[in-house]
């Protein structure tokens, strides 16, 4: 990004705001079963590959970008964000006990479920298309 | 004191206090799992809320301008992702099939649950997008003949389990590659899994938010497939 003004955080939240935008309006006109914010972080990965390609295969290399520091900042409190919402459950706190058992479990069964499978699975995965790199298409 | 609980600035100071209160309780205690900043805040607020009866619109207006955040925050999940790309080089099939495999998972188990637990079809229905992000989980559950309040609240709860425990879990079945407990936690608690990943390390980061917006996508897809099958909805 370039980095004309000297206040970089405002120019890469600009970046920011404006990739959701263009994504919220995405999701409006074609009704992706989307959310707007996600078509943006979509956008933005491609903003950022045809303009850094460079950085493609260099281990953890650091953008000094305005966007990258936007982005670093927001990344660093995103729990933050969270909390409003959390607070939000409270308010259903007695619907919840209505039927505590299976909200609970179903709750925290499937949870364990998903998590599991796909962690499974992909390391499973992970290492099988490993080793069939290093050994040049066999198997 | 009536007149300052009215305030909405009252309880966005008390949301920021809150929220430093628990970042200060993960350093004190050496990153305990359970000491995460949401769940810490979650809880104070709550119980603040709960104790001074105050109306969660006031709490909701105070707050709004955090949740927007949240906006610009899930595109920003783009930089981690370009920065870790090149892992993703030969990591397409893995990648797919673990997301629509761990969809379908967390769909059905949550759906056969709740219903083998004697729970209502409403409710049984109501549980099965809470691994998408409330964006996508609460127009979800509508449209499978939910109820999308409570799938907002179950949603947030299974977020908040994925903070604490998920990490945790993925340790006990040595599930080590840092790509897969990414892939894993993005898929099972979305972006407050992923909040709490990020914090730990880049890679497992960049791969949870990925996977939570891909989660978004094929969850979106099969949900209403899923509601045919087991003739539900609406």
């Amino acid at each position: 990004m370039p980095d004309s003004v000297d206040v970089p955080f405002l120019t890469g939240l600009t970046w920011l705001l404006g990739c959701q935008l263009v994504g919220t309006l995405l999701v409006h006109l074609t009704d992706l079963p989307v959310p707007g914010p996600v078509v943006g972080m979509l956008l933005l990965l491609l903003v950022l590959r045809l303009r850094h390609p460079s950085e493609d295969g260099s281990p953890a290399g650091r953008g000094e970008g305005s966007v990258h520091v936007a982005a670093d900042a927001l990344l660093a409190h995103l729990q933050l964000f969270f909390v409003p919402a959390g607070v939000g459950v409270v308010a259903y706190l007695g619907l919840l006990r209505a039927d505590a058992v299976p909200v609970l479990a179903g709750l925290v069964g499937s949870w364990l479920a998903g998590l599991v499978a796909v962690g499974l699975l992909a390391q499973l995965l992970g290492r099988r298309s490993a080793r069939r790199g290093q050994g040049g298409g066999a198997a | 004191m009536t007149w300052l609980l009215d305030q909405p600035l009252t309880w966005l100071f008390a949301t920021l206090l809150a929220y430093r209160g628990g970042c200060w309780l993960r350093d004190r205690t050496g990153r305990h799992p359970l000491a995460q900043p949401v769940l810490v805040a979650v809880l104070v607020l709550g119980a603040l809320l709960l104790l001074t009866g105050t109306d969660l619109d006031v709490f909701d207006d105070g707050t709004a301008a955090i949740s927007f955040l949240l906006g610009p925050a899930t595109v920003a999940l783009a930089v981690p992702l370009h920065r870790q790309l090149h892992r993703l080089r030969g990591y397409a099939v893995p990648l797919v099939t673990s997301i629509v495999v761990g969809s379908v998972v967390s769909m059905t188990s949550a759906w056969g649950l709740v219903t083998l637990l004697g729970g209502s079809e409403r409710l049984a229905w109501t549980m099965t997008p809470k691994a998408t992000t409330a964006a996508v989980s609460i127009p979800l559950s509508e449209t499978v003949g939910g109820v999308p309040a409570l799938t907002a609240a179950l949603t947030i709860l299974a977020g908040i389990l994925g903070a604490v425990a998920g990490p945790t879990v993925l340790t006990w079945l040595r599930v080590r590659d840092a790509r897969a407990r990414g892939l894993a936690v993005g898929a099972a608690s979305h972006g407050i899994g992923t909040a709490r990943v990020l914090g730990d390390d880049e890679v497992t980061g960049a791969f949870s938010g990925l996977s939570m917006g891909l989660t978004a996508v094929v969850t979106s897809l099969l949900l209403p497939v899923l509601a045919l099958v087991l003739g539900g909805g609406a």
